[in-house]
């Protein structure tokens, strides 16, 4: 028995009107773990009850206390009828199973009902008691954690990045069970929220188990997303990056007026794992061994030919010259047996991560991606999950190879998604193709002198654009240049990735978001002709999705894109394709070429005045352009090696590789063009509309940026006012005679449309930055598109923000952060190395510690007793909770960043991860459409907050809507919405109280009297 | 291609107090659209007319489910589906109970019965504000009314504390619930020169002097009326009043206090003679208006009286101000002189409020 559980409801508030004779309501609670339910007595009469009731325990296996949710009820009681539901709390206990997250969970709840919405506010108080058991073959993996961000969360160190970890599960769908003929939309909802919730606990549950396998004690850039495919199943699935992770101990112990000896052995426990393996996994394992055990001829095949992957490559055309980097390339080989080894033994070398720590990312190749057309219909066991693993699987292995004939090892930034419409499903997986450090893949043992050399070697900023794969035998045409930076490597002239802007990469003028937007008609069919029909279009829509983002770019003047993300939807009758990427001008890479028109008649004179007129007004808005991103590039005389002058060509092929399978289409970005590329020729109206919708994507109003990555490159003074939104937009395409250059014009019309908004709404907090802008495209019905945009908006400061930064390196925040980290890791890196010193091994130490023996030394007990009562951290926790002088409600941020400007996160209370399903059926009276979604989401906002706080922190971050899935029936006066959105909550500190609460930090140990009370606020 | 749906929620809900004004001000989505085009804003940000639209959609649903909190404020501070700073929510409620000038002239001391919420449309026509403007009014001083009626203790932190006003909204509301439950004439045709200013003034005046809240103590009688200390009339104290006629029914009385007072302002009047020749009538008419509080009827007509007996003859004889200001002065201290007359506590509770009421009325 190795937890209890123990649930109290304290009170209610603002429930709604149940007895219309009274105007009142008789409310009990219901509280169930498990298959144990409790119940509170009847408060009569009463909106507001004071149930104040006992100590519900559950006592339960923490393989429950991982699956289960908590489920509340609150009822009105009805002496002659049934007792009428008032609405639900789900509460996911997970936080309180590990260690250094939240130690009870207290507050508010808004209480919910899948038919009114929330009712009322709940006030519960829940604790965990949990036993230890060493038993190795346990189903539970209660203390590994798990973190939405996608970098290393900022205050923890990372030991290990182990790699990649995936799960998935399955089951049969409550709203297309037989018995949903004959049982209530609520209670339909309701067990659909409770399977959901069961289901994303045991994914957690199995992804830690194969955590504590790797060793590790953390997940990192945890995706967990479902896929409703209808009759043949619900799915939950999950990626992440396994991680061995070091607390970094709270800031104010570093400062040196209060960094006595003994508070720096305080924090030993807290950066103790769970798993006591942890720390004694290093020295001894056999993986290091296998470093050196690799053979270089088996590199070499990889590297230089294709044929054990299953590309069928283009034949190369034009390559450059013969010259090889002589200097990188010896390094190069090495580092890539180094890293190939240490990732050999993984399945697959994949990351979730989009930023790593400094030093982690070597080369980056550029994006790779793959697809893959199912029919949900053909699975032969679809309770079971062996058919989507194959699936998946086999996706990962073209991404696998992909990477390999990019002459990487490692997929960074990776992440997949489905697009379900009746039986098709699109299986979607991308990231980048990357070298990486062998550093971090294990314990610290690989820093030799090669590494040393090969840093040396490496000049920051620019190191990750350096080509990693053979320059002879390049597995596409690309145009090369020696390094803008260095002088001596060679990079590509265009860079695309998945992951956001490393920290050190020198840019040049501020980045922008870009998108291209697609549409393509596809005829109705049904099951095999329409996969066929889907695998056919999609190449093509990849290619110009790509042509359009290439165009994009240079219309902006810029040369790298960072978090390009493409996104494929399938619908009844058409296909949506959907790039969005935020475009920089990388220092290291060459100046890119404009664009250039040519005409296919060259005789008709007015049609030639046209082509120049066009092409006038091509250069002005790249001229523009340039000015606006205040780019502006050293002047560099053209010495460049192995560069043909570009001529007017045709234009660049993509490459792509297509399996055999006719029902199964993948595709490999590898493009990184060529100059000669931007030649557009107008030979029909089609590329004309390209041209023109070129230009009529209208750059943001002065004083506003965007990008979808975390950071916008070139702003680097953030103020802390910031404003987390959704903004959600349906149209209805008329149906007559769609063409797909209508489409299309409706597509970028809406998604240009929904910027605008976003610009005008958001228009008090000029000078901002849009940052993390996430497009969804869904096509819910025929004739309805759906664009769902996440974003966060953040104010800077004007005043330093004009000051460019022409060829000086950037100093963005995040680099700002990170040089504070380095500094702060200094503390702790003594504590870790006095780790392996001590006498006792971690396991021993740990339950000792636990019961308190009397072996243990003074300092050591010490620590113990503090983490066992909440007050330290329950002291901070106040502190850190910003005042509200009038309001009982404290504030809670959202992100989708992994950080809060101006401030520090001091402790990350857990994940949140949230499923809601909101019916009606009196649309109309609830303002119809539009103020359905909008109320619901609004509460779907509160329900967060609520759970955040509940916990004790004062923000989410890497917070994401994952689904946004929304169904309407005008005519039966109904509607249906999912939401399905993650983040992780945390809890900060503002950098000026920082100074205060360090400062104050003696008086942190004052008597645990105060403790009592920290608990119910 | 048209919008089925268009939405913005923000984590913090955004308020634009532009729109937020429309909104109240009873405005359709259209017309609102209409004003903020011609308010330049389209020229000012670059945006499109359907960007306005949009925009305005989105904050006229926001407002909407606010509303329902907005009825009862600390509602709105304790909820927890919209995140808005406190100062944002001070402007919602203290610009949701705002009122005009020009509808509370309207309303002011009439019963906020259904009766009178059907003449809102007279109203709406007459002032030129919107129905829906109108009818959120009055459901204001309405609901307003109905909780702070029956409590005890002082109706300005009665107002405060339920509904979270400014103090010096909190004050108006306060004469506006004192007003209806008077049911104080102010609609006549003689009193139309009168603002809510003027009135507000006087209620503030009575509530402090003339209620049994005024006492300062328990009310004599522990079981009459503990409830409305603020919002009813100490009706001991009006039926007291009776006593007051003696100044103007005595005749030796009137005369004594008549020449006190021409004694006192020989010389300091610039309105000497009118007064000697007016003060009879002026000093019958505020004492019987005293005398005749007793009846329900006559204490609606109070302002009626106050201006034809008093403020009417004056104007017409233009007094100055300051005149009126040392007439009364004189007139109310003068009693005190008269060694016959007993009740000067009475009179001073009478006249310190009823001189200050005059001295607000008296204008043009």
């Amino acid at each position: 028995m190795p937890g209890k559980l123990k649930v109290k409801i304290v009170a209610g508030r603002h429930l709604p009107v149940m007895d219309r004779a009274s105007d009142l309501t008789d409310a009990f609670v219901e509280v169930k773990f498990g298959n144990t339910t409790f119940k509170t007595d009847v408060y009569l009469k009463s909106l507001n009850p004071q149930w104040n009731s006992e100590w519900f325990k559950f006592e339960v296996d923490d393989e429950d206390l991982q699956d289960e949710p908590l489920q509340i009820t609150v009822l009105d009681h009805d002496t002659y009828s049934a007792n009428d539901a008032i609405g639900k709390v789900y509460i996911d206990i997970d936080p309180l199973l590990y260690s250094e997250a939240a130690t009870v969970i207290s507050g508010w709840f808004p209480i919910y009902d899948t038919i009114h919405g929330i009712r009322g506010e709940i006030n519960v108080v829940v604790k965990v008691d949990l036993f230890n058991d060493l038993n190795r073959f346990r189903q539970s993996s209660c203390g590994v954690k798990f973190f939405c961000t996608t970098s290393i969360p900022k205050c923890y160190r990372a030991v290990i990045i182990h790699g990649f970890v995936e799960e998935l599960v399955v089951n049969e769908d409550p709203e297309y069970q037989w018995i949903d003929r004959i049982r209530t939309p609520r209670a339909s909802n309701e067990a659909r929220q409770r399977l959901i919730s069961l289901m994303s606990g045991e994914l957690q549950r199995k992804i830690g188990l194969k955590v504590l396998e790797m060793r590790g004690n953390a997940v990192v850039g945890y995706l967990q997303c479902f896929d409703l495919e209808g009759e043949s199943g619900l799915v939950v699935r999950a990626i992440g990056t396994a991680c061995t992770l070091d607390k970094l101990s709270s800031p104010a112990a570093f400062l040196p007026a209060c960094s006595s000896p003994s508070k720096e052995m305080k924090e030993i426990p807290f950066n103790e794992d769970p798993n006591p393996n942890t720390h004694s996994s290093g020295p001894s394992t056999p993986l290091k061994n296998q470093t050196y055990s690799f053979s270089p001829s088996k590199s070499y095949s990889r590297q230089s030919s294709s044929s054990d992957t299953d590309l069928s490559l283009t034949p190369k055309t034009g390559m450059g010259s013969g010259s090889a980097g002589k200097e990188g390339g010896p390094f190069k080989a090495l580092l890539r047996q180094q890293t190939q080894s240490a990732l050999e033994q993984r399945e697959f070398p994949f990351f979730t991560l989009t930023a790593f720590p400094p030093g982690f990312l070597v080369h980056v190749g550029g994006v790779v991606s793959a697809r893959s057309v199912k029919l949900l219909d053909r699975i032969h066991n679809p309770d079971e999950p062996e058919t989507r693993d194959a699936w998946w699987a086999e996706i990962r292995q073209e991404i696998k190879s992909h990477a390999k004939a990019l002459g990487c090892h490692a997929v960074v930034g990776y992440s997949e998604s489905t697009s379900i419409c009746e039986e098709v499903c699109i299986l979607s997986a991308s990231g980048t193709a990357a070298v990486l450090n062998p550093r971090f893949l294990q314990d610290g043992t690989m820093e030799g002198c090669l590494e040393q050399r090969l840093e040396e070697n490496l000049p920051a900023g620019c190191g990750f654009c350096h080509i990693p794969y053979d320059e002879l035998n390049m597995p596409f045409p690309a145009h090369l240049t020696y390094c803008y930076n260095c002088r001596k490597q060679k990079v590509p002239d265009v860079l695309f990735t998945t992951i956001d802007l490393p920290i050190d990469a020198t840019v040049i003028g501020k980045g922008c978001l870009i998108q291209a937007r697609l549409c393509r008609l596809k005829k109705k069919a049904q099951a095999e002709a329409n996969a066929t029909a889907i695998s056919n279009l999609l190449p093509f829509m990849e290619y110009e999705v790509h042509t359009q983002l290439m165009n994009k770019l240079k219309l902006k003047g810029m040369n790298a894109l960072f978090g390009l993300r493409i996104q494929i939807t399938v619908g009844e009758n058409m296909l949506m394709g959907l790039a969005s990427a935020t475009g920089v001008y990388l220092a290291a890479l060459p100046t890119p070429g404009g664009i250039q028109i040519a005409g296919k008649t060259p005789n008709d004179g007015s049609y030639e005045q046209h082509i120049s007129h066009m092409q006038k007004k091509i250069n002005d808005t790249i001229a523009k352009n340039k000015e606006l991103y205040e780019i502006s590039p050293p002047d560099i005389s053209e010495e460049i090696i192995g560069s043909p002058i570009p001529e007017p060509r045709q234009r660049s092929r993509l490459l792509r590789s297509q399996s055999e399978s006719s029902d199964e289409v993948t595709e490999l970005d590898l493009s990184h063009g060529k100059k000669d590329a931007f030649v557009l020729e107008i030979d029909d109206t089609d590329a004309m509309e390209d041209v023109h919708s070129l230009l009529t994507d209208v750059p943001p109003p002065s004083g506003f940026y965007s990008c979808n990555t975390e950071i916008m490159p070139g702003i680097n003074n953030w103020t802390s006012e910031i404003q987390m939104f959704t903004s959600v937009r349906v149209i209805r395409l008329s149906s007559l005679n769609l063409t797909n250059q209508a489409l299309n014009k409706n597509f970028n019309d809406l998604c240009e449309n929904l910027l605008k908004s976003l610009y005008f709404k958001l228009r008090s907090m000029i000078p901002c930055c849009l940052c993390h802008v996430n497009f969804t495209v869904s096509l819910p019905e025929d004739e309805l598109i759906q664009v769902t945009v996440t974003a966060v908006a953040i104010t800077f400061d004007k005043n330093q923000a004009l000051q460019t930064a022409k060829t000086h390196v950037e100093k963005s925040l995040q680099r700002a952060s990170t040089d504070n980290e380095e500094l702060l890791q200094f503390p702790l890196e003594l504590c870790s190395d006095s780790l392996p010193s001590h006498p006792f091994p971690p396991a021993k130490e740990h339950l000792e510690s636990a019961s308190s023996n009397s072996g243990i030394p003074a300092a050591q007990r010490a620590v113990t007793v503090e983490k066992a009562s909440p007050m330290g951290e329950g002291n901070f926790r106040n502190r850190s909770t910003p005042p509200c002088a009038n309001s009982t409600v404290g504030v809670v941020k959202m992100t989708p960043l992994s950080f809060i400007p101006g401030a520090k996160i001091t402790k990350y209370l857990g994940i949140i991860n949230m499923f809601f399903i909101r019916e009606t059926t009196s649309l109309r009276e609830e303002g119809g459409v539009s103020g359905f979604l909008h109320a619901f989401i609004a509460e779907v906002f509160a329900m967060v907050r609520a759970h955040v706080a509940a916990l004790g922190g004062n923000a989410v971050v890497s917070y994401i809507m994952k689904q946004c899935v929304f169904m309407e029936n005008p005519n039966k006066n109904q509607a249906q919405c999912l939401i399905n959105v993650s983040g992780d909550a945390v809890v900060f500190v503002r950098e000026s109280e920082l100074e205060v609460v360090s400062t104050q930090q003696p008086t942190t140990n004052c008597p645990p009297s105060c403790a009592g009370g920290e608990v119910t606020t | 291609m048209t919008s089925e749906l268009d939405i913005f929620v923000g984590n913090t809900t955004l308020i634009d107090e532009d729109v937020y004004r429309l909104w109240l001000d009873g405005y359709s989505v259209s017309d609102a659209v209409a004003l903020r085009v011609r308010s330049g804003i389209l020229e000012q940000t670059g945006a499109t007319a359907a960007v306005l639209q949009s925009d305005t959609m989105d904050h006229y649903r926001t407002f909407h489910m606010l509303e329902r909190l907005l009825h009862a404020p600390p509602k709105l501070l304790h909820q927890l589906i919209f995140q808005i700073p406190p100062s944002r929510q001070a402007l919602l409620i203290e610009r949701y109970y705002a009122f005009d000038e020009a509808f509370v002239r309207e309303v002011l001391g009439k019963k906020l019965s259904k009766g009178t919420k059907k003449d809102l449309d007279d109203i709406s026509t007459k002032t030129g504000i919107t129905l829906k403007s109108c009818r959120r009014q009055f459901d204001n001083f309405k609901r307003v009314f109905k909780v702070v009626e029956e409590m005890r203790g002082s109706l300005v932190d009665n107002i405060q504390q339920h509904f979270l006003l400014s103090d010096r909204l909190a004050r108006d509301y306060a004469a506006i619930v004192f007003f209806a439950n008077n049911r104080f004439e102010t609609g006549k045709k003689k009193l139309q020169y009168l603002s809510f200013g003027d009135f507000a003034y006087c209620a503030e005046l009575m509530i402090q002097n003339w209620t049994l809240g005024a006492v300062g103590e328990a009310p004599t009688h522990p079981d009459s009326q503990v409830d409305d200390m603020d919002v009813d009339l100490d009706k001991e104290f009006l039926q007291d009043l009776k006593e007051l006629k003696m100044l103007v029914a005595d005749k030796d009385l009137l005369d004594l206090h008549k020449s006190l007072v021409c004694t006192a302002l020989r010389g300091k009047l610039g309105v000497f003679s009118e007064m000697e020749a007016n003060f009879k009538n002026l000093s019958r008419g505020l004492v019987n208006v005293a005398a005749k509080l007793t009846h329900n009827k006559d204490v609606r007509d109070l302002f009626v009286d106050l201006v034809e007996k008093f403020v009417e003859p004056c104007r017409s004889d233009h007094w100055p101000l300051s005149d009126v200001r040392l007439f009364l002065n004189q007139y109310s201290a003068s009693v005190h002189s008269l060694d016959g007359f007993r009740h000067q506590a009475l009179w001073d509770r009478y006249m310190g409020t009823l001189r200050g009421c005059l001295l607000r009325l008296y204008h043009d």
